[in-house]
């Protein structure tokens, strides 16, 4: 058991996320209630050099960032967990409220769309090779009339991907290893990861769980989330989500306004995921350009996945203003559309025509309502934890519930919430040291699970 | 899909050697802290040029500008031209369909693929050589798969390719900072071992003469040079990687392509599942180019110099920088390994190939060096003495058609023109009868021999 709590463990022991049952493309479901296994489809263990002293070795260094990492990247480390807890209670009913992973099937108008470029791929008139790599032009068309209609954001300074995910890594190749960043804490934890991938960081500080040179931005209910700023060092990258996954606040437009101008002071560049910002229920600032300023300092980065159920599609987007620039004058977007060129080759052309579909009017329309169902499984979570006595944070603007469990490790709530209730949750700690004595609830979810795992909770903390 | 008009977004200067144009685009500081204080990425400073292949399109739209009636035929890009077959696109019109039901909808997937997908692959292409499904990691391409190996890798290892060889491995090289400063003189970057590949060693490097790096490229069928290393040659080149502890990248994505019983995997030579990595992509076989479908295999055995297992760290970085291939793109790659959707895409290749034999015969029957264009979908063309982007040119110029100058893809190419054999049969034909209208009016090109 403490094993899995303690993620200084030896590298190999607690990041070879073992890896499970192998699920077709159609996988079998579990009965009744409980979220069927999906495809966290697993592998056979992978070896350990104990077991292969004498095993032939080449004489490639192992690249010295990657073994900074401490531990397996966090969702594979939840699924993980839920795997081991299914071997060990098979029939039990587990329901995930871990990693954020859609559960409402697509509307049928975006799926449609996908189906008709599938069939004219087998057409002369409809086939297409290689799409250009920046993105299908009338997509990154919606998408600037969709999201930045007004905001001086042009078609070509919209860059198509295969997700956020990817884009953060993609940007921090372009950034370098010489570049400094802040991100907040707690924060989606690609970015300290992708950073330390990149030759960004120091050491893991096993004392203060935080990577060497990488700027933590404590984000708590005492500042409503939003750093304090005088006390924040400067950095040359400031990574800020908002929404924010995972404590669901959403920055006004005063604290946007400040941030703009503290990155503006620095000369420092603001890279702003706005992959929730659709689950907005307040009247904050659905994107950093909606802040005057912010076109000099600021990229962002967006995605269809929580928006559209494209989480197994795979279809985003990152937005690069040209007056964006390096120190020396140099446009961002040339470098970024350089790497877009040379390291990646274009999302999925059939996905890509799914994304249209959700930007016309009929599509944005379906794409309100699965939203809106998954707003009000937040709300019911947020009223289940309320009622409860604690102290619930995020769920209004963001698919996430951030419930404080004060003086207690994240993993063994996490752990007795999972063995106790067959609820799969995730560790505040994940995000960072910020997020110790927190848990991640996410409304993902069909509503009878939603329902059923707010049951169990009341049943745990009555 | 248009890919030129990608190109005229973005403004560059025109030349005819496409030296990166840098200081033109350079917004020239204005103080008033217009700039961030953010220094640009010195590796990405190294690159020479545009990426090639946007370079190809670049050029193929200035000319349209200057003759917009031209019919201008592309063998430039290899960009596939034939439909995807339909029981292929029918599975990915019935996935997409599932996703919007209870039962058919999925979310994420795993980072590594789908797992009756990773089985199909080790299945199909790796049957006899035992790569088990868990070494095969799903992809959205292996032009990205590149770059997530280099990451795994990191700045400090030295890299040797081939020259010629397809530009990806060295661009991103450079932009992972293993390569040092590009050298004017010799057309190479500093830190790269290039590998000369030619008609006198017959396109496979003379090894003895090869110092040890770290990683070594090495593409079979080869792009651009089309020449498929025998058993015997890749026997030697694994015992090279094995005596040097070095880590061969084989990019087979155009085995397929394989006309004779050379190997169509690197790891049909024992021994090299502790020297190797594999990569391989739908694009060239299933028509893919635009799906976005490939894969890895890093096989278990393979271990860092401390006895790491590199699989290990490539599995944190597809968990990390990256979520999977699309799932509908999935889906179709498991039609494409059914037997029946099997064998309709060896059909489209055959289409392919059939293509490149024309244009091989062409160019033999006018005299020319022609090498390739039997085990790959690529003819490669020798211009002795000359200029690659000036024969480029005044073949654009006079026949209307785009090829890839053999020098953009290392100083290897110089002499040399890739000619791609993806297109209509009609137009095949035609660029055919162009190109001996062309080169069999007796006289040499103009200016292109110098």
């Amino acid at each position: 058991m403490s094993l899995m709590n303690n993620l200084s463990t030896s590298m190999i022991s607690s990041s070879s996320s073992t890896f499970l049952a192998p699920t077709s493309f159609n996988s079998s479901r579990t009965q009744s209630v409980s979220v069927p296994l999906k495809s966290i489809n697993i592998v056979k263990c992978v070896a350990t050099p104990q077991e292969q002293q004498n095993a032939y070795k080449t004489k490639v260094s192992r690249n010295a960032n990657i073994a900074k990492l401490q531990a397996g990247y966090l969702f594979p480390e939840v699924a993980r967990r839920r795997a081991a807890h299914l071997l060990k209670y098979p029939n039990a009913q587990v329901i995930s409220l871990g990693i954020g992973d859609t559960t409402e099937p697509i509307p049928d108008v975006i799926t449609s769309a996908m189906a008709k470029r599938s069939h004219a791929l087998s057409t002369l008139e409809g086939y297409s090779g290689y799409g250009a790599e920046q993105g299908e032009k009338a997509l990154r068309a919606a998408l600037a009339s969709t999201f930045y209609r007004n905001l001086g954001i042009e078609d070509d300074d919209i860059f198509v991907s295969d997700g956020a995910k990817c884009d953060i890594s993609r940007l921090q190749v372009v950034f370098g290893s010489n570049v400094t960043m802040a991100v907040q804490d707690p924060s989606y934890p690609a970015y300290v990861d992708s950073s330390v991938i990149m030759g960004q960081t120091g050491q893991f500080q096993k004392d203060v769980e935080k990577y060497g040179n990488i700027e933590y931005m404590r984000c708590t209910p005492e500042n409503g989330f939003f750093p304090d700023l005088s006390k924040v060092a400067r950095t040359d990258i400031i990574f800020f989500c908002s929404p924010n996954n995972p404590t669901g606040a959403a920055a006004t437009r005063e604290q946007l306004t400040r941030l703009v101008k503290f990155a503006k002071d620095n000369g420092s560049i603001i890279v702003y995921d706005s992959a929730y910002a659709m689950y907005m229920s307040d009247d904050n600032p659905r994107s950093i350009f909606e802040i005057p300023g912010a076109k000099e300092v600021a990229i962002e980065t967006a995605s269809f996945s929580k928006y559209a159920g494209f989480t197994g599609v795979r279809l985003g987007w990152t937005v690069i203003p040209k007056q964006l620039l390096f120190s020396d004058g140099f446009p961002v977007a040339k470098d970024f559309n350089r790497i877009v060129c040379t390291c990646f080759n274009g999302a999925s052309n059939i996905a890509q025509a799914g994304g249209l579909a959700c930007l016309s009017s009929e599509g944005l329309e379906a794409m309100q309502e699965v939203i809106g169902f998954y707003k009000e499984n937040t709300k019911i979570i947020v009223e289940t934890f309320n009622s409860l006595g604690f102290k619930v944070y995020g769920g209004k603007n963001a698919p996430y519930v951030w419930v404080h469990f004060p003086g207690r490790s994240s993993w063994d709530v996490f752990s007795e919430i999972l063995e106790k209730t067959h609820i799969v949750t995730t560790p505040g700690s994940g995000f960072g040291p910020g997020g110790e004595g927190f848990i991640r609830v996410s409304a993902f979810g069909h509503r009878e699970n939603v329902l059923e795992a707010c049951r169990r909770f009341k049943q745990l903390y009555n | 899909m248009n890919k030129l008009s990608a190109c005229s977004s973005m403004a560059c200067g025109i030349s005819l050697q496409p030296k990166m144009v840098l200081a033109s685009l350079r917004v020239r500081k204005q103080g008033n802290g217009r700039c961030t204080n953010v220094p640009r990425n010195v590796n990405l400073e190294k690159l020479q040029n545009n990426y090639l292949f946007p370079e190809i399109s670049k050029r193929e739209l200035q000319h349209l500008e200057k003759y917009p009636n031209a019919k201008v035929i592309s063998l430039g890009i290899g960009d596939t031209t034939e439909p995807i077959p339909e029981q292929i696109s029918l599975s990915m019109a019935n996935y997409a369909h599932a996703l919007s039901t209870a039962d058919g909808y999925r979310g994420y997937g795993a980072e590594q693929g789908n797992q009756a997908l990773r089985k199909a692959i080790a299945e199909t292409f790796y049957k006899d050589v035992a790569v088990k499904d868990t070494e095969v990691f799903v992809s959205d391409g292996s032009q990205c798969d590149i770059s997530r190996l280099q990451l795994l890798l990191g700045s400090k290892v030295t890299i040797a390719v081939q020259d010629p060889s397809f530009p990806g491995y060295i661009d991103s090289s450079v932009i992972i900072g293993q390569a040092g400063n590009f050298q004017d003189k010799t057309g190479k970057y500093q830190n790269i071992e290039y590998m000369q590949l030619g008609p006198q060693n017959n396109f496979f490097p003379d090894l003895t003469v090869t110092p040890r790096t770290d990683i070594i490229f090495f593409c079979s069928p080869n792009n651009p040079t089309g020449h498929a290393a025998t058993r015997k040659q890749l026997q030697h080149l694994v015992e090279f990687a094995r005596d040097n502890g070095s880590i061969i990248i084989f990019d087979s994505a155009y085995a397929a392509y394989i006309s004779d019983d050379s190997p169509k995997s690197i790891f049909e030579i024992p021994g090299a599942k502790e020297v190797a990595i594999e990569i391989s992509s739908f694009s060239k076989i299933a028509g893919f180019t635009g799906v976005r479908l490939g894969w890895t295999v890093v096989p278990e055995e393979l271990l860092f110099s401390g006895g790491f297992p590199v699989i290990h760290d490539f599995n944190r970085i597809v968990c990390t920088c990256f979520n999977g291939a699309s799932n509908i793109a999935q889906a179709g790659g498991l039609a494409c390994l059914s037997p029946e959707g099997f064998q309709a895409i060896c059909a489209v290749i055959d289409y392919y190939k059939e293509n490149a034999k024309i244009l091989v015969d062409t160019f033999a029957s006018l005299g020319l060096e022609v090498y390739g264009g039997v085990s790959a979908p690529y003819v490669w063309v020798h211009f002795p003495g000359s200029k690659s982007w000036n024969i480029f040119a005044e073949i654009l110029e006079k026949t209307h058609i785009i090829t890839v100058p053999g020098s953009g893809f290392g100083p290897g190419g110089a002499e040399y023109i890739r000619i791609s054999a993806f297109g209509k049969r009609k137009h095949i034909i035609e660029a055919s009868w162009r190109l001996e209208k062309l080169f069999s009016k007796g006289k040499p090109l103009c200016n292109c021999l110098k």
